[in-house]
């Protein structure tokens, strides 16, 4: 009971600081802006005011009330309001990401089994691994789009469009996963896999018993990394292949017509952010339950 | 012995096929028959399958009956090895000559077989064709009664997204236009990094809507398309300033700081201040201006580039912190390309020009789809306000105004039509390749054939007999209101 009671004490003190963290960065936001407009920065060349940093009128800063209100607004009379575009975009967009996600995750794990295997596969295969981030995901998104019309037929169902972006996603995703995981899987220490050998355990069972397991620590940063890029990685696979549905072309939209409606940006990059934070929140979740059962502290 | 049988049945097959015929020619010229049609052409179908199948089995049992007579041949000739081995000289004869006989009926049995077994291929061969011919005629029937054996499908990529810019599409998709023609259209919208020729030349969709200028770019590269039908006549691309600004002219962008998009958006702007004597490398500073306004808000730029039905009305959508109002267009004076002289072509539907050439039936889709389209562009012009309808019914973000303006704005774009909608104005196609050559954006004039104006003369023939006006000699611009944000 004492234990339950403490839990449920850190996440409401949790709660309350993640709420007075967002409370004051409105103050900073409100305060820089009305320092911004006490000093004239749109007239007037300063510095850093309205230069470096942007300026604080209503079109590049609107007030945070009106941000908040616009959640209610719609875009025409009798429309769906913003809020519920953002929501139903983020669902849409998360569903991408975590298609992306499983995926990504799946083929990163099994890259860093296989690296595992062999030094001289690690030092062969990983410098393409890591190349193969240097490139830019605006090259490749049109490329996977249009292969995934015309190349993928021969799949039993229907390839969707924005299993393309799903694509995209699991391209971001399964680096971090790789490269940690590779680093996990050689986590224990070699008196560790002699024990197993001098039980005369098999490969698959050092594996499974010892090295999976040791990797766990090493593996759950590098997914939640994998969940914030899985998310990125679908807004910017949405906007790029022009997929229609999601926060990517909800940001594009809204952004085509800043000069007349700027809250609304704000709004989808909220939404955009939100979103991120599920994502790291269920895999959080997940890691909390697994590393819990293993005896394994989390955080 | 079977063959009468097998004349009946040819018989039957011959009045069936008459029959199935005289049905099919029956539902084109009545639409109401055309249930009895089909059910005639199953019961045809039916009965030619019975016929084949009676042809089959007369060649079974011919077959059994060779089988027999060569059970006979061999049951003699094994009583006359008897016979003969027994010495009896008057059975060996008698035996002999019932081997030969055995063996003339073995013989007659195995032409038989083989008569009915042609008979049985031709039946099955005259049941296809039968079945042939009735699909045909169906289909003959179905596309003169305006109704389909089976939708088309055509997957057709935009240049971006959802907007009025294509209500022609959508309205087409949405009012049924295409169906009408039998086509079961996808509409692809664009993206920021989808060009959309390279996709239809991939074969990522069957159609594409571009600008000219990107048309001609990809195709001076290798990619093997043509124009088919130039749904805009008018470029809808301005140069805006502030009516304060003093820019009255190309002249007076002299010395000022000129925003433009890049990304192939300025050569309309580069040649004409060339042609007015302004050297775009010396004498204005041309600036990289996002998509949208603001830096002519905010008075970064003294002119700005603006599309008439988005950016220019998006001025119009904002407050004048001056007046509390709305901006006015009495705010702004608009250099229009148009009038310049240095205007290039914008909204065309290309297609893929091979197999426009090699493939019947892609052209046949090319003519029902500019077809449609071109409906669907009519309609948008006769019922402006339930067009814009099926634009927000099929983009939620859009606001209502903004879109109107935009509809209205892209009508003025095509109507009036000088001659009719979509067919090429071969003028404007050689000022747009001028400006392309001169400005570096094409190395020469495109070769061999890069617009055709076939596909859309038929369409607009089809059109034309269907009582619609292809070139909206009447039309003019209705007064849009805008309000705030374009809502």
């Amino acid at each position: 009971m004492a234990d339950l009671s403490s839990t449920r004490r850190t996440r409401a003190r949790r709660t309350l600081i993640f709420a007075a963290f967002l409370v004051a960065l409105a103050l900073l936001y409100t305060g820089y802006k009305a320092f911004g407009q006490a000093i004239d920065d749109s007239q007037r060349d300063w510095w850093v005011v309205g230069s470096f940093l942007p300026r604080s009128d209503d079109k590049n800063m609107p007030p945070v009330l009106d941000i908040l209100a616009e959640f209610g607004e719609a875009p025409r009379e009798g429309g769906t309001t913003i809020g519920r575009l953002t929501l139903d975009g983020a669902l849409f967009t998360l569903r991408e990401a975590a298609v992306g996600f499983a995926a990504g995750t799946i083929i990163g794990l099994a890259i860093a089994v296989v690296l595992l295997q062999s030094r001289r596969a690690e030092r062969g295969v990983l410098p393409y691994v890591i190349a193969s981030q240097t490139v830019p995901l605006i090259a490749i998104a049109p490329i996977v789009v249009v292969w995934g019309r015309t190349g993928l037929e021969f799949l039993p169902w229907e390839w969707q469009d924005w299993m393309s972006v799903s694509l995209i996603a699991t391209y971001l995703t399964f680096f971090p996963v790789a490269v940690n995981g590779l680093r996990g899987l050689q986590s224990p220490s070699p008196e560790a896999t002699e024990l197993m050998q001098s039980y005369a355990a098999s490969r698959r069972q050092i594996l499974r018993r010892l090295q999976l397991p040791a990797s766990l620590p090493f593996l759950f940063p590098a997914l939640r990394i994998a969940a914030t890029a899985s998310v990125v990685g679908a807004i910017v696979g949405e906007i790029s292949a022009g997929v229609r549905g999601g926060l990517g072309r909800l940001i594009l939209d809204f952004a085509g017509k800043y000069i007349t409606g700027p809250e609304r940006l704000y709004v989808a990059i909220i939404g955009a952010c939100i979103t991120g934070l599920v994502a790291v929140g269920v895999v959080a979740a997940a890691e909390r339950l697994l590393l819990a059962r293993r005896g394994i502290v989390a955080q | 012995m079977k063959t009468p049988k097998q004349r009946t049945t040819w018989r039957l097959l011959t009045v069936l096929l008459a029959v199935g015929l005289v049905a099919a020619a029956c539902a084109a010229d009545d639409g109401a028959s055309d249930a009895a049609a089909a059910a005639m052409s199953q019961a045809q179908s039916a009965q030619d399958d019975a016929g084949v199948a009676s042809a089959e089995a007369s060649a079974a049992a011919a077959q059994a009956g060779q089988a027999q007579a060569a059970a006979d041949a061999a049951a003699a000739a094994a009583a006359l090895a008897q016979a003969t081995a027994e010495g009896n000289q008057a059975a060996v004869a008698a035996a002999e000559a019932d081997l030969a006989a055995a063996q003339a009926a073995a013989e007659a049995a195995r032409a038989d077989a083989a008569a009915a077994q042609e008979e049985a291929d031709e039946a099955r061969s005259a049941a296809e064709a039968a079945e042939e011919a009735v699909e045909m005629a169906a289909e003959e029937a179905a596309s003169m009664m305006g109704e389909c054996d089976g939708l088309t499908e055509v997957v057709v990529q935009l240049q971006w997204f959802t907007q009025s810019q294509f209500a022609g599409y959508y309205a087409a998709h949405d009012q049924g236009l295409y169906e009408d023609l039998c086509l079961d259209v996808t509409i692809l919208e664009g993206g920021v990094e989808i060009v959309p020729i390279p996709v239809l030349d991939s074969g990522g969709a069957d159609f594409a809507v571009s600008w000219v200028p990107r048309g001609l770019v990809p195709r001076e590269e290798g990619a093997d398309v043509v124009n088919i039908a130039q749904i805009f006549e008018r470029s809808a691309t301005l140069q805006v300033s502030w009516a304060d600004s003093g820019i009255q002219s190309v002249e007076d962008l002299a010395g000022k700081t000129v925003g433009n998009w890049g990304f192939g958006n300025e050569f309309e702007l580069l040649a004409g201040l060339r042609r007015n004597g302004v050297d775009p490398d010396s004498d204005v500073t041309l600036v990289q201006q996002n998509f949208d306004m603001s830096a002519l808000l905010n008075r970064e730029i003294d002119a700005a580039q603006a599309m008439i039905y988005n950016e220019y009305a998006q001025v119009l959508e904002a407050i004048n912190p001056d007046t509390g109002e709305l901006y006015q267009p009495s705010d702004l004076v608009v250099i229009d390309w148009n009038d310049v002289g240095t205007a290039m072509l914008q909204d065309a539907i290309w297609a893929d020009a091979g197999r426009l050439d090699s493939d019947a039936a892609y052209r046949d889709t090319a003519v029902r789809f500019v077809q449609g389209t071109l409906a669907g562009w009519i309609w948008c012009r006769d019922e402006p306000d339930a067009c814009v309808d099926v634009v927000l019914d099929n983009a939620p973000t859009l606001g209502r105004s903004h879109q109107t303006w935009q509809l209205n704005e892209i009508s003025a774009l095509i109507w009036p039509s000088s001659n009719g909608i979509g067919v090429m104005d071969a003028g404007l196609w050689n000022q747009t390749v001028d400006v392309a050559v001169t400005e570096g954006i094409l190395s020469a004039e495109p070769e061999g054939e890069a617009y055709r104006t076939d596909i859309v003369l038929e369409a607009i023939a089809n059109l034309e007999a269907a009582g619609l006006d292809t070139d909206g000699s009447g039309w003019s611009r209705v007064t849009v209101v805008l309000n705030e944000g374009g809502e």
